[in-house]
């Protein structure tokens, strides 16, 4: 009874202590990846790769997601708006959802599910098959050669992600609301310009999605990074990504919400 | 004392004194001394799990070792920082036992990418060094194929083209016999001592294949149990007086080396009851 309590409170400590570990494994293995980054400047087209890889390539399920998310607002906003008589505000509610929340959200959501995903299994097995090690031995430094370019691509295409996701699902709105639904579209068009606010609402969707990029393509290089190098530790470092990406998310999101529009 | 030390670094490219190295609780090596000279082929042989995939990476700064020192053309390799290092990795290269090859990559780009990443040639001349290198190991051929279209064996000389790309001043080779076949196999063994001679290389072979290495290497190391055993020409070792030695060397199954991993007595792990 006595020796299991010991027990349990013994491999808390040491889980304590293996996150602390990493976290500041973690902190390192940034700094050094952001040292990296101005090298880059001199070689734009390892970039232009890694954008298309991890950018262009989940540009397709951003799109189905965004018109079906946007699709689904306009007809729920519509049957709860229209019992107040007020469904020519179906677009700003669906523009607002998507511009302050689903936009960033999902889409960061999905972006850790398919291009962080890839990064961390790509990165893991080139460390499994010494690929990693052979760069180092040919004194090329693979945090600056692989890692920083597909960090750096990461963090620039998830708010331009985000921004695609929001403007067509938008659109997916407007077509329900609008076309199959009826809402008067020059109300619908006309009410979400005037109330949705540069600066309030599309500047802090912006922030938002950087912030989610950062972290989730932090999350996915450096677990890719931290691999054990076998096929086990690949498949595993492949779905902490995912959980820990959507963890991450889904608490910031709460954090820069509260910060952002908590007005207290 | 500056002045032998000088002597040294011309004749000795890689000193090792008194290594000492852990992995875990067990030490691979408890005490190594060693002195690889430059133009030669120098092979270090053991059984497998010995550490000389280890030792090769202690040589090129991968890991560190708890004590003792390791100079490479008169550098002391554990106190060297990452810019010095990498400068230093420019002039040796390492040829992996799995190839180590960019997965991404055709045949070309993969012996392209040190020349590529180094140095600033135009891609015409780029051309020329890499068919050159290519021919050298037989497979100009094979240059656009990807890495997961080669066998073993062609993976690891593409490996050893990549690795000669920059022209260094040592190469370490990994179990580079492994997975050829005979014919290939003579090549390879001519291709290294070609390479010796011709470029001026010097030649680290780290290796079981006692035949093979033996009839390359000018000396031998033999390491077991973290310790160096013996060591000298080929010649020398075949005729050692030393039971271990003379059981490796000729692939005796009997004899003082064990075939198992330290561990508990056979019967008691038997009688042992499950739980
Ligand atoms: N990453 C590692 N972590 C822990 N132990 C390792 C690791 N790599 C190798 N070892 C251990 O170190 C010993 C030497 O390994 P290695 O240098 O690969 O041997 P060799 O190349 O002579 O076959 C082995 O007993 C192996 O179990
Ligand atoms: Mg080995």
């Amino acid at each position: 009874m006595f020796t299991g309590l010991l027990d349990t409170l013994q491999r808390l400590g040491r889980a304590w202590l293996d996150f602390f570990n990493r976290l500041g494994r973690g902190n390192l293995f940034l700094l050094h990846v952001l040292a990296g980054l101005p090298g880059l400047l001199l070689r734009v087209r390892l970039l232009v790769q890694q954008i298309y890889s991890v950018g262009v390539l989940s540009l397709l399920i951003i799109l189905v997601s965004g018109l079906f998310v946007g699709m689904v607002l306009g007809l729920q906003g519509y049957r709860t708006l229209v019992d107040y008589g007020a469904e020519e505000s179906l677009g700003v509610m669906v523009a607002l959802s998507l511009v302050r929340e689903l936009g960033p959200v999902v889409t960061a959501l999905l972006f850790a599910g398919r291009a962080g995903s890839a990064l961390t299994a790509e990165i893991g097995l080139m460390k499994a098959t010494e690929q990693l090690s052979g760069m180092e031995m040919m004194a090329v430094d693979p945090v600056k050669r692989v890692i920083a370019p597909r960090f750096l691509a990461g963090f620039i295409s998830m708010p331009l992600l985000a921004a695609i996701f929001s403007a067509v699902g938008v659109y997916g709105g407007s077509l329900v609301g609008v076309n199959l639904l009826g809402v008067d579209e020059g109300a619908f068009w006309s009410q979400m310009q005037s109330a949705v606010e540069l600066e309030k609402d599309i500047y802090n969707g912006v922030v938002k999605s950087i912030v989610f990029g950062f972290v989730v393509t932090w999350i996915a290089v450096f677990e890719g990074y931290d691999t054990v190098p076998t096929s086990e530790g690949v498949s595993r470092a492949t779905t902490r990504t995912v959980v820990h990406s959507a963890l991450a998310v889904l608490g910031l999101d709460f954090v820069l919400t509260a910060l952002m529009f908590g007005e207290v | 004392m500056i002045e032998t030390q000088e002597q040294d670094d011309a004749a000795i490219l890689v000193r090792v004194r008194g290594l000492r190295f852990a992995r875990g609780r067990r030490w691979i090596f408890d005490g190594v001394d060693l002195d690889i000279p430059r133009g030669r082929i120098t092979a270090i042989m053991g059984p497998s799990g010995t550490g000389k995939t280890t030792l090769l990476r202690l040589i090129g700064g991968q890991l560190k070792p708890h004590a003792g020192s390791i100079r490479v053309d008169g550098r002391e390799v554990p106190k060297l920082g990452h810019t010095a290092l990498y400068e230093l990795r420019k002039r040796m290269g390492m040829l992996f036992q799995s190839g180590a090859l960019l997965t991404d990559m055709s045949v070309y780009d993969n012996v392209a990418f040190p020349l590529r990443e180094h140095t600033a040639l135009d891609e015409r001349l780029i051309r020329d060094l890499v068919l050159m290198k290519l021919q050298a190991v037989g497979l100009r051929g094979a240059r656009e194929l990807l890495p997961n279209e080669l066998s073993g064996g062609m993976a690891r000389r593409v490996a050893l083209a990549r690795a000669i790309a920059l022209d260094p001043m040592m190469i370490m080779y990994d179990e580079p016999f492994t997975g050829q076949d005979p014919i290939s196999m003579g090549a390879l063994v001519q291709l290294i001592r070609l390479l010796n001679d011709a470029l001026g290389l010097t030649s680290v072979i780290v290796s079981h294949d006692v035949q093979e290495t033996a009839s390359i290497a000018d000396y031998i190391y033999v390491v077991s149990d973290g310790k160096v055993v013996e060591h000298g020409p080929p010649e020398a070792l075949n005729r050692s007086e030393s039971p271990w030695v003379n059981q490796f060397m000729h692939g005796l199954p009997d004899g003082p080396v064990p075939f198992h991993y330290p561990g508990r007595e056979y019967l008691d792990d038997l009688l042992d009851e499950a739980g």
